[in-house]
């Protein structure tokens, strides 16, 4: 019966790491279910975004099309469309048991991840001054739900991998954490996943108006 | 739990051959991360050429969407892989609902 | 390594149980917590019913009338019917598929203690101000002019303890996907154990949408927020879709359960394999589905329109056609059998015709334009308790009957189960039968009383004498329990000497690695099939080899008790109390620290070895 906490060599490395023992497979597929439900979550979140959309008290609250700007959505969104494809060239390394490319790859994944989440407060500072507010209209409600949620997402997806980094950089890689890289690397593709619905649905829409 | 090890007579080979594949699989990845930015480009760019119509921004940007997030399911997200069949199953239970939830709020909420 | 040699004193028997992730303890502590809360809903029925025993009564006031009776619905079915339910699942999936233990055996804990720290949250309400007062669906019409903190322990409660819910849902899923003993295909499941499957996956896409309310319902009542707020742009519509996007399927979450609980006996008492097995897998799934398609049938007065409420109307009466599927089977599964009236099969018989009440008023309330007339009054009141206790209720009786030896070792007292069981159906169709007259004669749901020589004065007190029939019912049971455990008479595998599946193999309770080598399932009922061969046990599928099993651990109890402390922060937060937002961190700095030491230890479990297995069969077993 192989251990969990057996040392691995590159030629003993298995193929799926991911699902080598029962508790890897038991995690793989749990988290694959919490995003089912996830799914759920954001398609609720949508759907009351939808609802409200422009949805204001007077004519002084602005709208979707006088507040959304072109170059701030692009860039957040080719920063968070890269560090998809950082963290599967993480993924790679993790499949070839090369633990500190992994976790070099992983370190650039976060650092893009960082610059999204700045750039997203730098977008809702600037939305506020504009007095589209959280407390101003159910439309601000809305929207800073919706994509608070996602940044709240994209926030602890930082602290998880962050801490799984830190967490293992004296250990490498064995079958115990890397079903937890795995795993981690999936919630942040499904961040992304969302992401993509939220640039088309609430910036580009809403730009057509 | 049996531990699922290459029981290849020639463990170089095999390592071989696993890096090879992993290689390969990785240039799929590869490409498939440059056809996303080629539809956010594409989606980006008819938004800001501001001569179409809504009616045919709001869908066409939709499909290029959905289109992008197969690409991150299927390839980053490896569900084309074997052994994803349950998490296809739950995955596209739980686009149901949203998809219904969605439907119901841009339909009957308003009365 | 045996659990039942050594006595242990009663500090370590607590500490055992707040730290345990074995699921049959998770499952006894579901059993106690849900069982006191049923106790605690059961108590606000009586007082609801002694205030409308009669006209212009002033037992209790209009606003604690309407504390007691939210407070009623939401125990009932948070903090009573899921947890019980979660109880016999804890208690038999995990054994029924031949696993040693569930997928998460830490997360199972931490389930349980999320949803037992949301229900003392939503409880302390009445110590603190007042109880949530908006009804158990609280609309946002309602809860927006709620003045009392009554609706903030309602959303905080709910949150909290449906976290756990939804931990529970995954868990039993990869239970059932991943830790099946060899031999056990899916179409070789218990439908107790299907039912189950098809139940965590209701609550992994229907909990979601809750959640997502109760966030926009706490942003607006605590954070300023104007989803609801129709002056600046809310809807309170939108709160209606989501609690019944959540609330239709939780209905189902229900009553599947009961269905498989239900399932096992007719097949154990009536000692025949269950009828149209298939078709029972089929018509489950298809009663899950159908479930996500019908919610807005609760709205149907709102005014989608008549297109929406013909769509939902036709879904909804589609439902019969699974539900009927399986009224049938187990009519089948009896007839022509060897039936041995036990408590557990008494109740089952007794539910088929109380819930096909139940199910044919629900087609009633399903006609779109018909509704109309029973919106609001007793009329919905009896239907959905018919199908609720009807269904829900009997099946939780029942299983606690049934799966007693099972989890306690000991066989309740049969004579006492079945006066419990005739005085409680006796008081359930007192009580709600003729509600269904009150509200047809037109007396609203919801109200603390009402004026005489409008005819309902004999129904109320019929309806009132019924509830106390089945409160002594389950006094009953109560003394039933206890005398059990005082006289604590042990009993076998198979104490029901007709069990078909691989629970009744091993001992009762079961030693806390289940299987001490996992069985080979052969078929349909795998132990049934052993019998019949003349073995009295499960062929082994392994050969005698180390176990793996998990530690115990506290932090589950510290996770919960972090939120249930951020909870009173967040509450207190809106009344400029200068405490409150530290206790805001305090509660979630323990609870993310918690959640940190658990990432950062690693926690390989521990290994049960054979050679202590081969020394226990030596003589080791007291």
């Amino acid at each position: 019966m192989a251990s969990v906490q057996e040392k691995f060599t590159e030629m003993t490395w298995p193929s799926s790491p991911e699902k080598a023992t029962l508790e890897a497979k038991n995690k793989f597929l749990g988290f694959w279910f919490f995003l089912g439900g996830e799914t759920v979550l954001f398609g609720s979140l949508f759907a009351t975004y939808l609802a409200l959309k422009d949805k204001v008290p007077d004519s002084s609250h602005p709208l979707a099309k006088d507040l959304y700007s072109m170059d701030l959505t692009f860039a957040a969104t080719m920063l968070l469309l890269t560090s998809s494809l950082t963290s599967v060239y993480a993924m790679y390394h993790m499949k070839n048991f090369n633990f500190q490319r992994m976790q070099a790859w992983l370190l650039i994944t976060v650092l893009l991840g960082a610059a999204f989440l700045g750039l997203e407060i730098y977008e809702f500072n600037h939305y506020v001054h504009e007095g589209h507010k959280f407390t101003s209209s159910a439309f601000g409600s809305a929207f800073y739900s919706l994509v608070g949620f996602h940044g709240g997402h994209v926030a602890f997806g930082l602290l998880w991998i962050l801490s799984l980094m830190v967490r293992n950089a004296k250990r490498g890689l064995d079958l115990y954490n890397a079903p937890k890289f795995y795993v981690a690397s999936l919630y942040w593709h499904f961040i992304d996943v969302v992401w993509v619905f939220i640039f088309t649905v609430v910036y580009l829409m809403g730009m057509v108006g | 739990m049996e531990n699922l090890r290459p029981n290849s007579a020639n463990p170089k080979a095999d390592l071989n051959y696993r890096r090879k594949k992993n290689a390969e699989e990785m240039r799929y990845q590869v490409v498939s991360f440059a056809l996303m930015i080629f539809l956010t480009l594409i989606a980006f760019a008819v938004v800001h050429f501001e001569g179409f119509s809504h009616w045919f921004v709001a869908p066409f940007i939709m499909l290029l969407a959905v289109v992008q997030v197969i690409f991150q399911l299927y390839y980053f997200m490896h569900m084309s892989h074997k052994g994803h069949e349950t998490p296809q199953l739950f995955l596209f239970s739980g686009l149901s609902v949203a998809l219904i939830t969605v439907l119901t709020f841009v339909t009957i909420t308003w009365i | 390594m045996s659990t039942y040699a050594h006595k242990k004193g009663f500090g370590a028997t607590i500490w055992d149980y707040l730290t345990t992730v074995d699921h049959k303890k998770i499952g006894i502590l579901y059993l106690m917590a849900g069982g006191f809360f049923f106790l605690v809903g059961g108590l606000e029925a009586l007082f609801i019913r002694v205030q409308l025993a009669v006209p212009n009564n002033d037992f209790v006031s209009a606003g604690l009338y309407n504390e007691i009776l939210t407070m009623h619905g939401t125990t009932m079915i948070f903090l009573a019917a899921m947890p019980l339910i979660f109880a016999f699942m804890n208690a038999a999936v995990p054994l029924q598929i031949g696993a040693r233990d569930v997928a998460f055996p830490f997360l199972n804990s931490l389930g349980f203690w999320l949803f037992f720290f949301g229900g003392v949250f939503l409880n302390c309400s009445w110590f603190l101000g007042g109880a949530p007062d908006a009804g158990w669906t609280s609309y946002a019409s309602l809860t927006m002019e709620a003045h009392t903190h009554g609706v903030d322990f309602y959303i905080l409660g709910l949150q909290i303890s449906g976290i756990g819910t939804l931990i529970g849902g995954i868990n039993f899923l990869v239970t059932i996907v991943n830790m099946r003993a060899p031999g056990m295909t899916y179409m070789r499941m218990p439908l107790f154990t299907w039912s189950s499957f098809v139940t965590s996956a209701l609550i992994l896409f229907a909990f979601p949408a809750l959640t997502v309310g109760l966030f926009l319902l706490m942003f607006d009542r605590l954070f300023g927020a104007n989803f609801f707020d129709v002056a600046a742009g809310g809807n309170t519509i939108i709160w209606e879709h989501l609690f019944w996007i959540f609330g239709h399927p939780e209905v189902y979450i229900l009553i599947l359960p009961a269905f498989g609980i239900f399932s096992e006996i007719f097949a154990t008492f009536s000692r025949k394999r269950l009828f149209g097995y298939s078709s029972m897998v089929f018509a489950t799934v298809l009663i899950g589905f159908l479930g996500f398609m019908v919610w807005a049938h609760h709205m149907f007065t709102v005014g989608m329109g008549p297109i929406a409420n013909a769509i939902f109307a036709v879904a909804t009466m589609a439902i019969a056609v699974p539900t009927g599927i399986k009224i049938f089977n187990w009519l089948f599964t009896m007839w022509g059998g060897n039936i041995k009236f036990t408590t557990p099969m008494l109740y089952a018989v007794a539910f088929i015709p109380s819930f096909v009440a139940g199910g044919v008023t629900g087609i009633m309330n399903a006609v779109a334009a018909a509704d109309y007339q029973y919106h609001d009054s007793y009329f919905v009141v009896a239907h959905f308790h018919y199908v609720i206790v009807g269904g829900v209720v009997l099946a939780l009786l029942a299983g606690t009957h049934y799966y007693w030896p099972k989890m306690f070792g000991t066989l309740l007292n049969e004579t006492l189960g079945k006066i419990t069981f005739w005085l409680f159906l006796i008081g359930f169709h007192l009580t709600f039968f003729i509600q269904h007259f009150l509200g047809l004669m037109g007396m609203p749901r919801r109200v603390f009383t009402y004026l005489p020589n409008q005819g309902w004065e004999t129904g109320n007190l019929i309806s009132s004498i019924g509830a106390f029939f089945m409160g002594i019912a389950v006094i009953i049971l109560l003394i039933n329990v206890v005398m059990t455990q005082v006289k604590n008479v042990r009993v076998g595998n198979d104490p029901w000497g007709d069990g078909r599946s691989l629970e009744w193999a091993i001992p009762s309770p079961p030693p806390f690695y289940n299987f001490k080598q996992l069985p080979l399932v052969r078929g349909l009922d795998p132990f049934w099939i052993e019998k019949m061969e003349g073995k009295t046990e499960m062929t082994p599928a392994e050969p005698l080899g180390d176990i793996h099993m998990p530690n115990p651990s506290f932090l589950p109890v510290t996770i919960s008790f972090g939120l249930f402390v951020a909870a009173f922060g967040a509450l207190y937060h809106v009344d400029g109390k200068d405490w409150a937002l530290p206790v805001l961190f305090v509660g979630m700095g323990i609870t993310l620290i918690s959640m940190l030491l658990r990432s950062v230890k690693d926690d390989h479990g521990f290994h049960i070895h054979k050679e202590d297995f081969e020394n226990e069969d030596k003589g080791g077993r007291a």
